[in-house]
């Protein structure tokens, strides 16, 4: 082939490039993520889309395929995946069809899954990521559809038989296929992390890989920078940020190593096993089933209206980019901190409660660094967090009023960490009370001066050493000088 | 005495609330030709305790001055119904010892307006048949004989049971499913009247699907009275099956004495097909004859694809049907089979659950969908629907108030003499009654004439979209020109 595939897309940096033995190579990457809806109920049925129940537990008729049983589609379902949609600020298709994609598998009772293969509810959109390293970069969405879920085969309970368990079987799921705009591993990361977000914030899937609520199939191909698209392989079903980056590096060098050994690649389905952090061939382009896709008979076509969506629209909240543009704009947050806040909608909200009427950038600095580390040595979400966002705008208030310093203040939050309590009232109680009485500051610098007569002479010629003096009054108080206090007596002390 | 099951829907009713006699009695007497006439193997299942209960409630009822609409009415439920606690394998074996723990919208409506189960109707396999032959209980015997032979023969399908036990008085009325023809042209095999109401106008809840876009449960009763009482009560909207159809329920009854005075009644100059029988030929100007007597206009209308209508139909009705019925898999209810793998176990399960023809149109059906297929087969069939339905709607928009034609290429043949021929001779018998099925349109079958051997033929009306009282009300004077054709009691 002498053709070049146009690639729409943007191209690799030099430094996202792999190295192979030979050349250097250019990995090429799309997602399918599937997404379940958050709802209480699944895509055709009334039964519970609950987590955990008893095997074969939130199961209704539908869900089982019974003979005669017909879907009704949900439309709080519908709600979801439209609100998703904008929030990836897509196209809403007004009209759109379920079809069949009939396959066999025992936990599969209709013999086919009713998904969107034609007509989805959502078209074009797109994604920007601003990764913690690296540039920034968009994602084309090429479409979302809702589908449903299968259930769940179980083999390892019985020598002989596989035991199904059907509560999974009809939850609804967004499938959200990108543009193969992905260029590395980090970059598949950095999307998923970002789509999660958007999804959480949204409240349209609570992202949590764990139970499975947000997987992703991942193709990857390489090229030569410029060259002819490579064949793709498609990486199913991985369950974690980490798998991704993991899956997408082997993935590349895997095909890296057999192109430059002479061999091609082969279109195929295969699977990361986290334990090896390999993948491996499940299936080949040959063994792939003919899916026999049709429109399904049982389900008119789904026609939504424009104020439907203007409705949804309306109540959409304010989405990541949004709330960091707002953070950098009104707070004057350095890019980097809003993008840590806004992270995580909760995150966002706290350091909003936290920052309300005092310095936005002191209180990013805790809400990122204090509390944020603390979370993390804990294991704990913001949501868990023992020390209220009104709890840390106590500690600031202290800092801000000069009453504590910033060494004070970590302790002290480090008591209300443990304790709980009125911050003001701990500090009161524990004599935590800076010193900002001239007078007492006065006599320990002129008692830190006397001490040290050479030292003074010196800082007389060079300004900077005044830092020094600072540290032995800090320290000959005990911590609990004001520092700028300090430092005002002692300039004025050593003439400077 | 009037032996009881003589009684149609209207009588009934009139005697019950005369008190003539009482629902138990009637359903006794029933239950009592259902016993004397198993030869005929038109039930599958019956439920004699059920029955008698059901009875004894509407006695209660009547007492109170509570009946409802069909209060003590002693009907039977073509196998494909889903009835609760009651034997449902739609004919066949791969839903064996299938119990549904839930009850088909349609059943559940006649229940609720006092009707009597007295047992599950033989038919078709899945629904999948002409002649009834297809059922895992092997054929139905049509209550009719031709005048010079006593060679059994069938009572069309595939609401073959259905048919036969109306027509042999096993019970008051029957419901039935039409895919294809499945009401009508077992209605005039065997000298019955049934009606394929307009898609969405029944809930498809609870019947075991066949071709999910084609399938509608209707009624096949003695006359068209009883058809227009039955309808009543089977249709609905229902929340569950989203393409029933949101629109009041006319009293089809109310409809019935308006006469065709005025009416414009459209003849298809398609449906003359060749070698078409000269016995067909003759009911068909019969009938023409009959409407015209009574007032009507009779026009000469063209409805340009008929022709396609019977391939395209053999393509959408399978596709649908290779989808419909891959959850009898084994894995959950019904049959299963085999000792190996799962995909074993799916084969082995699926080979001995599914009759000939099911297996026969799952494969099609699997064909006409399969990649590099589809667009040849099944979008071109899809196309071909939608041209037969644009037929339809010109030649209504244009005023035509009906459409008449043949129900049938011919009248009941023997049970068997088809084991030889090609599928595609059982399809034909479809071909005047699955254009309304792909359009949508309502469609009703009217006994019209004997055969010269004495066999019974019927007439078919087309009407609009949910204009089924034009069905009733044009039937009606049919009927009445034709009179009423009863087999003669061979076999009790």
């Amino acid at each position: 082939m002498t053709a070049t595939v146009e690639l729409t897309t943007r191209t690799a940096a030099a430094g996202q490039l792999i190295s192979g033995a030979k050349a250097d190579w250019e990995v090429i990457i799309g997602m399918e993520a599937h997404a379940q809806v958050a709802s209480q109920a699944k895509l055709f049925s009334g039964a519970s889309t609950a987590f955990g129940g008893a095997p074969n537990s939130h199961v209704s008729l539908v869900d089982a395929a019974m003979p005669g049983m017909l879907p009704v589609i949900n439309r709080a379902c519908v709600a979801q995946a439209v609100r998703t949609g904008l929030g990836l600020n897509a196209r809403i298709n007004l009209k759109s069809r379920f079809d069949r994609k009939n396959y066999f598998y025992p936990d599969l009772p209709q013999g086919y899954q009713i998904s969107q293969y034609q007509e989805p509810i959502v078209g074009e959109g797109e994604v920007r990521v601003e990764p913690d390293e690296g540039d920034p970069f968009v994602v084309g969405i090429e479409r979302l559809h809702l589908e449903q879920d299968a259930g769940k085969s179980i083999h390892d309970q019985d020598p002989r038989f596989s035991l199904v368990d059907l509560n999974r079987s009809g939850v609804a799921l967004m499938e959200i296929v990108t543009r193969p705009d992905i260029r590395s591993a980090d970059e598949a990361k950095a999307f998923l992390v970002k789509l999660r977000t958007i999804l959480r914030y949204l409240g349209t899937c609570d992202g949590d890989m764990e139970k499975g609520s947000l997987r992703a199939d991942i193709n990857v191909s390489v090229r030569e920078p410029g060259a002819t698209l490579g064949t793709r392989c498609e990486i199913k079903n991985v369950n974690s940020i980490r798998f991704i980056g993991q899956a997408v590096a082997h993935e590349a060098r895997r095909q890296i190593a057999v192109i430059e050994d002479g061999g091609t690649i082969e279109q195929e389905t295969r699977l990361f096993d986290p334990q090896r952090g390999e993948t491996r061939s499940m299936r080949s382009k040959e063994e792939a089933h003919d899916y026999r896709y049709f429109p399904d008979p049982d389900l008119l076509p789904l026609v939504i209206d424009e104020a439907f969506v203007d409705g949804l629209r309306g109540d959409l909240p304010e989405l990541p980019d949004a709330k960091k543009a707002r953070f950098v704009a009104d707070y004057g947050l350095p890019d980097h901190d809003a993008a840590v806040l806004v992270a995580e909608r909760d995150l966002a909200g706290y350091f909003e409660a936290a920052a309300a009427g005092r310095e936005p950038r002191l209180a990013a600095n805790w809400v990122i660094n204090e509390l944020g580390g603390r979370l993390n040595r804990d294991g704990l979400t913001i949501a868990e967090s023992p020390v209220s966002a009104e709890r840390l705008a106590g500690v600031l208030d202290l800092v801000a009023a000069g009453t504590i310093s910033g060494k004070m203040a970590k302790d002290l939050f480090e008591i209300v960490w443990t304790e709980d309590g009125d911050p003001a009232e701990i500090a009161a109680s524990r004599g935590m009370q800076q010193v900002t009485d001239t007078g007492e500051i006065d006599a320990l610098v002129d008692q830190v001066i006397a001490d040290n007569p050479d030292k003074a002479a010196e800082a007389r010629e060079k300004p900077q050493l005044v830092g020094w003096f600072v540290g032995q009054v800090m320290k000959a108080s005990q911590g609990k000088a004001n520092p700028k206090a300090v430092n005002e007596a002692l300039r004025a002390k050593l003439g400077l | 005495m009037t032996d009881l099951t003589d009684l149609g829907i209207g009588a009934i009713r009139d005697g019950l609330a005369a008190r003539e006699f009482s629902a138990r009695e009637l359903t006794d007497a029933y239950l009592e030709a259902m016993e004397a006439t198993r030869a005929l193997n038109a039930y599958v299942a019956e439920t004699p305790e059920r029955a008698r209960a059901a009875a004894d409630e509407s006695d209660k009822r009547l007492a109170a001055g509570e009946a409802r609409a069909l209060e003590g009415v002693p009907i039977g439920v073509k196998d494909l119904f889903c009835t609760e606690g009651v034997h449902t394998q739609a004919a066949s074996s791969i839903l064996d010892a299938f119990r549904p723990t839930y009850e088909s919208t349609v059943t559940a409506n006649l229940w609720a307006d006092g009707a009597v189960m007295l047992g599950k109707l033989n038919m078709d396999e899945f629904a999948m048949g002409s002649s009834n032959e297809t059922s895992c209980y092997g054929p139905v015997v049509n209550p009719w004989r031709s005048a010079d032979s006593n060679a059994d023969l069938v009572p069309g399908g595939s609401s073959g049971g259905s048919a036969a036990a109306v027509a042999a008085r096993l019970c008051a009325a029957a419901i039935g499913t039409d895919t294809g023809g499945s009401i009508r042209q077992p209605a005039a095999f065997t000298g019955t009247v049934g009606i394929k109401p307009t898609y969405g106008r029944c809930s498809r809840w609870g019947i075991v699907a066949f071709a999910s876009s084609l399938d509608q449960a209707g009624p096949i009763t003695r006359d068209v009275l009883d058809a227009a009482i039955m309808l009543k009560s089977m249709a609905s909207v229902d929340p569950a099956d989203t393409t029933s159809v949101d629109r009041p329920v006319p009293n089809y009854e109310a409809a019935l004495e308006r006469g065709v005075k005025g009416l414009r009644i459209g003849i298809p100059k398609e449906y003359r097909m060749d070698g078409m029988p000269a016995a067909i030929e003759t009911v068909w100007q019969q009938g023409e004859a009959w409407l015209r007597e009574a007032g009507a206009t009779i026009e000469e209308i063209t409805l340009p694809h008929t022709q396609y209508a019977l391939p395209a139909y053999y393509i959408v009705a399978p596709a649908e049907a290779s989808s419909n019925l891959a959850r009898y898999d084994g894995v959950r209810y019904g049959l299963r089979a085999g000792d190996g793998d799962v995909t074993e176990m799916y084969e082995a399960t699926r080979s001995a659950g599914f009759g000939k023809e099911v297996k026969r149109r799952v494969l099609i059906g699997t064909y006409v969908l399969s990649a590099g297929y589809y667009d040849a087969y099944y979008l071109r069939a899809q196309r071909v629907r939608a041209l037969i339905k644009r037929d339809f709607d010109i030649v209504f928009d244009a005023g035509i108030d009906a459409i008449l034609t043949p129900a049938t290429p011919t009248a009941a043949f023997a049970v068997a003499s088809m084991a030889t021929a090609s599928p595609i001779e059982m399809y034909l018998n479809d071909i005047f009654t699955v254009t309304a099925n792909m359009s949508g349109h309502p469609g009703i079958a009217v006994p019209a004439a004997l055969t010269d051997d004495g066999l019974p033929l019927g007439l078919q009306l087309i009407g609009k979209p949910f204009d089924e009282e034009m069905l009733f009300r044009v039937g009606r004077v049919l009927e009445d020109a034709a009179g009423h054709f009863t087999p003669k009691r061979w076999w009790s």
